[in-house]
């Protein structure tokens, strides 16, 4: 089956509504700090007040002494851990280990846990810990620490990108270049928080831990608990069935996994830890801040000549976390002489983590910006610089581009939004008081996949299961696997049933990356594919089935039935062969297993991306600087659309983001002691429904027949890339003020007295 | 948290006399502010005596031609009250513009009055705070002071009042009802809060066993055009960078016969801009005499690392909330 004709199928592609969305909205999907264990105890997690020195002592007896405490764990009494080996291609959210010693390198490390009968008892009896601390002063800003940039060790991502990259001799060519623009952008830290709070509930099922955890990631978490805690891997088994949100921020596990595991061990009893909002900031990853310079040179007719891109960003002084904010400049146009570097300067934070769109969200914002830039300087539309320098190939690897359907996201984009309409000057268009603004900025996002394992059972009731390790992380990935095993079955979707995130099914990645639909999608369809040719097998030597004697290519499953291609009239219901097959029952079904593996990076000859338009409109008071977006439209291209309907709530969720992003998000630090000091949902500022417009969102139809079996590219962050930009590019438009430092907040638009 | 009581107490004289006897007990009402302040450790409790049952909730007409509101009355029913939006619009647009619906429903406008900063420094209890632990310091001063006060503040404490409401009643020239242990008193709005100074942690006038059982607007005037102004970081959800109630009365001759006019978000109260007020008296409603008498009250601003921009902010949003009441184009 070649990506042309999985789209044949009845499900592929449509809109349909989630197939867990009746249970999420009644409340009956259970998510992690959901499940009922009996005899649960609850952990409070105590943190550091300070960012950097030494805990002096720890008074754990009035703790102790309070009602319902069963155990106060301190580094003191916890166990030794022992860290991921040297190469593991899991990563954990930090290296540093949890409660190991008295060291503090950042605000907010776990000093103690507390073990109570109830939730309000640990609360209460934590409140009553005293920890006597020695301050140091911490460094925890990038800007003042910009000269101690080093190069990192290594790009920690999927498909990691080399750290630098050079073509050409930029130069060289910037010296020559007629146009030059030299400009500094920064992004601020930024914090993921989904709605749904990090939690682990811990229990042991004989000799198995078990861990019920909200993760992108279970076979990951499952690692990094067994390496700590030096546990047989298959001795350790992790759950997350529904996920509320990650957004990076579960992609890699947290210490407080551990240190619900190391509770339950102490206490004899299942522990239940959910971590708070405010321990949600700098303890389950932030996106690092950025500081970019970038040079460009182009000709008088805004054809590229040359671009350089340089990135500093935090990270902490135990990890090299890298923000590749460089990666999609190497790709995004054409340009002879290109150079991006990657630097990172340690300060006294907790490790960053990559973060919806990491890299992409805030390269973009530089790059976009820049193009814009260039665009006033040499008096060119705003699109029609891009179009002229549209990359055919990706210049970087020299390989061409497995799909680019970008002019048409481009050319459809402008249409729909009326750009043709735009006055080229800035300040040029006003509603009273009001300054109107118009913005457009490319996305783009780099293909990721990664191996994948399915199961695929059917079941003599014509039922069919399908499982992966994977995940739902409100994505969609129920309903999109359930629809391509379906089609591939040729079964109704009310037939199939979806098994996921569980160490004990087959294997999956990571769920970041925007890699599920693609790499674990084509895994199903492989396993449904051979699932559906055993049943083919059986029919045809079964003399009681109408199919009896064909050969299986002369036989297919439609709408649950099996059915002779050439005499449609001989078919009878798919799942009788099974019945008429002692072998199966309900216990024992046909059970097939398949992995797919993408082929290695440099046996691909072509190189994968995902790409996008958008066009915005902002409205911003000329007196009092209040930034509105009214109006948003953007064209994409990611290869063939699963659902049209989750596929525009992930874009919708993408530019949602990058309104977040331009003008209201930043985890701010007090200067003087790096304390967190918004770290809360009425300080960090997200987008309220108020701050978002009806978003008109398509998609430009790809035949991608390179990429994988389904012709999938992946949706998840391609919405978020370029949607700061394309604001930023608008607020200039509307005022003439151009804001290279993100958020993008009233007080740095408020023209001067 | 701390384990503490809860009742429900069945009336107010009742309430007074438990507060009055337990030194650590407090009144209760919507619960949007104090119940997270708890939760944080920044106030403490062993007893909290609910009073929202007890609490008069009516919205009446006062024999005077004035308006009675029940302390114990919902943010959002005194919001969409028909005689509050016909003839105290700037109320309501001010309590629509605060918070967000759900804490509308719950929040009091007793409450609302005694409602206590946001200041980060002082919601963290690791951090120095002179209005939560008096004489340790002032974090904010040194600290990220975006939100922090223009007006009014001293060494001491820079955060500021955060109600929206507060700022309407302030314009309004409301009384604020109490009642205490020793009976009935009145509190003139503009008498109610109190500025930093040294001791910070006294916010109000109002003794600790005192309960605010109703507020008192004043008959309305028929002729008093009347705006409130909100300027935030996000179009919901957020506290005033700075917002402004202004009510404005225009003689025969066009000129300003009495301006009102309060502030938002600069101060450690609803901040009454009494010189902005006279400036205006006999003045034309015109954006120049708007932006003098705006620049006149903002001539004893003082600003920190990051709240500077708050000071031309103010001075524009008294022009627009002056320009909106007189219905000038802005």
């Amino acid at each position: 089956m070649t990506p042309a004709t999985i789209g044949t199928g009845r499900y592929v592609g449509q809109a349909l509504d989630r197939v867990d969305g009746a249970s999420k909205v009644r409340g009956r999907a259970r998510y992690t700090g959901e499940t009922p264990l009996a005899n649960t105890a609850y952990a409070v997690a105590v943190q550091s007040t300070i960012a950097l020195g030494y805990v002096e002592a720890i008074d754990t007896s009035a703790t102790e002494r309070a009602p319902g405490v069963l155990d106060v764990i301190t580094w003191e009494n916890a166990p030794r851990l022992k860290p991921l080996p040297e190469g593991s291609p899991v990563r954990s959210g930090q290296s540093h280990l949890v409660l190991q010693d008295n060291r503090v390198l950042y605000y907010g490390q776990y000093l103690a846990l507390v073990v109570a009968e109830e939730l309000e008892q640990a609360e209460h009896a934590a409140t009553l810990l005293r920890i006597r601390y020695a301050a140091e002063q911490p460094a925890v800003s990038l800007e003042t620490s910009l000269s101690e940039a080093v190069v990192p060790r290594a790009v920690l991502l999927i498909n990691p990108p080399p750290v630098d990259s050079s073509r050409g001799n930029p130069a060289a060519a910037l010296e020559g270049a007629p146009v030059r623009l030299d400009l500094t952008y920064t992004t601020p830290v930024e914090t993921h928080n989904p709605m749904e709070p990090h939690a682990t509930v811990a229990t042991w099922d004989g000799d198995t831990l078990v861990l019920f955890e909200t993760t992108q990631w279970v076979m990951g978490a499952r690692t990094m608990v067994a390496a700590h805690l030096g546990l047989p891997i298959d001795k350790v088994r992790v759950v997350s069935p529904f996920v509320g949100g990650g957004f990076g921020a579960k992609g890699v596990p947290w210490p407080h996994m551990t240190l619900a595991a190391i509770a339950t061990g102490r206490v004899g009893r299942p522990v239940k830890l959910v971590l708070s909002r405010q321990q949600m900031f700098g303890q389950t990853g932030h996106r690092p801040a950025t500081f970019q310079r970038l040079s460009l040179g182009a000709d008088r007719n805004g054809n590229l000549i040359a671009l350089t891109h340089d990135t500093v960003s935090d990270t902490s002084r135990f990890d090299d976390f890298v923000e590749a904010a460089g990666q999609a400049t190497r790709v995004a146009y054409k340009c002879p002489n290109l150079s991006t570097s990657h630097r990172i300067v340690r300060v006294d934070v907790n490790t960053p983590s990559p973060m919806r769109g990491p890299g992409e969200a805030s390269g973009s914002f530089a790059v976009e910006s820049t193009m814009d830039e260039l665009a006033y300087a040499v008096g060119l539309d705003p699109l029609e610089l891009r179009l002229r320098n549209y990359a055919e190939t990706d210049e970087d690897t020299g390989k061409p581009f497995s799909s680019k359907a970008l002019r048409e996201c481009y050319v459809q984009a402008a249409e729909r939004f009326g750009w043709a309409r735009r006055p080229r000057q800035p300040r040029s268009m006003r509603d009273g008081h009001i300054l109107v603004g118009w913005g457009m900025a490319t996305a783009i996002f780099p293909v990721k996949l990664s191996p994948a394992s399915a199961r695929i059972q059917l079941y003599p009731d014509g039922t069919a299961i399908a499982a992966s390790a994977t995940h739902e992380l409100g994505t969609g990935t129920y309903t999109v696997l359930a629809q391509v095993a379906a089609d591939a079955l040729g079964l109704p979707l009310d037939r199939m049933r979806l098994v996921l995130g569980d160490t004990i099914l087959p294997n999956a990645p990571s769920s970041a990356g925007s890699q599920t639909a693609a790499s674990v999608g084509s895994a199903v369809l492989l396993a449904a594919r051979e699932a559906r040719q055993k049943v083919l097998e059986l029919a045809v030597v079964d003399p009681q089935s109408p199919c009896f004697g064909l050969d299986p290519s002369q036989v297919t499953i439609e709408a649950g039935y099996l059915v002779a291609i050439q005499d449609p009239a001989r078919r009878e219901p798919w799942e009788r062969p099974l019945q008429r097959e002692p072998r199966f029952n309900d216990r024992t079904p046909l059970e097939v297993s398949a992995r797919w593996t993408p082929p290695d990076r440099a046996e691909r000859n072509w190189s994968g991306w995902s790409f996008g338009a958008h066009f915005c409109e902002v409205r911003i008071d000329e007196d009092l600087g209040e930034i509105r977006v009214s109006r948003w439209t953007g064209g994409f291209a990611g290869g063939r659309i699963l659902n049209a309907k989750t596929a525009h709530s992930q874009i919708m969720g993408g530019i949602v983001w990058g309104i977040g992003q331009a003008l209201h998000e930043h985890t701010v630090y007090d200067p003087r002691t790096g304390i967190i000091v918004n770290d809360d949902l009425a300080d960090y500022h997200l987008p309220v429904n108020a701050d978002v417009p009806t978003i008109e969102a398509f998609f430009i139809d790809e035949l991608d027949t390179l990429i994988n079996p389904l012709g999938v590219k992946g949706l998840g962050e391609i919405g978020i890339s370029g949607s700061a930009a394309a604001i930023a590019n608008a607020v200039y438009h509307a005022t003439g003020v151009r804001i290279r430092d993100l958020p993008i907040t009233l007080d740095k638009v408020l023209s001067p007295t | 948290m701390v384990p503490l009581r809860y009742s429900r107490a069945t009336h107010v004289g009742g309430a007074i006399e438990t507060v009055s006897l337990d030194p650590n007990a407090k009144f209760l009402g919507g619960g949007t502010n104090l119940i997270d302040l708890l939760k944080l450790g920044v106030e403490q409790s062993s007893t909290l005596v609910d009073v929202t049952r007890i609490l008069p909730q009516a919205i009446e007409r006062q024999p005077t031609g004035g308006l009675r509101l029940g302390a114990g009355a919902r943010n959002a029913v005194v919001a969409q009250h028909p005689i509050v939006r016909e003839h105290y619009p700037v109320l309501s647009q001010a309590l629509l513009a605060g918070a967000s619906p759900q804490l509308r429903n719950m929040a009091t406008v007793g409450g609302n009055l005694l409602q206590r900063t946001r200041c980060a420094y002082f919601t963290d209890v690791a951090r120095a705070c002179n209005k939560r632990e008096p004489g340790s310091g002032c974090d904010a001063l040194t600290g990220f002071n975006r939100m922090h006060a223009i007006l009014g503040a001293s060494e001491h404490c820079i955060a500021t009042h955060p109600s929206d409401m507060g700022v309407a009643l302030a314009a309004l020239d409301a009384t604020i009802h109490v009642k205490g242990p020793g009976g009935s008193r009145a509190i003139a709005i503009s008498d109610f809060h109190r500025l930093p100074g040294r001791t910070p942690d006294i916010e109000t006038v109002l003794a600790r066993d005192e309960l605010i059982i109703a507020i008192d607007l004043p008959p309305p005037s028929p002729r008093e055009r009347q705006r409130y102004t909100k300027v935030r970081d996000r179009a919901s959800y957020a506290f005033a960078l700075v917002s402004v109630a202004a009510l404005v009365v225009l003689a025969e001759d066009g000129t300003i016969r009495s301006a009102r006019l309060a502030l938002g978000g600069v101060a450690h109260k609803p901040w009454r801009a009494i010189i902005a007020e006279q400036r205006l008296l006999g003045a034309p409603p015109t954006s120049a005499a708007f932006e003098h008498a705006a620049a006149a009250e903002l001539v004893a601003a003082r600003v920190h690392a990051h709240n500077g921009f708050k000071v031309a902010l103010a001075k524009r949003t008294i022009v627009r909330a002056l320009s909106m009441a007189t219905g000038e184009a802005a």
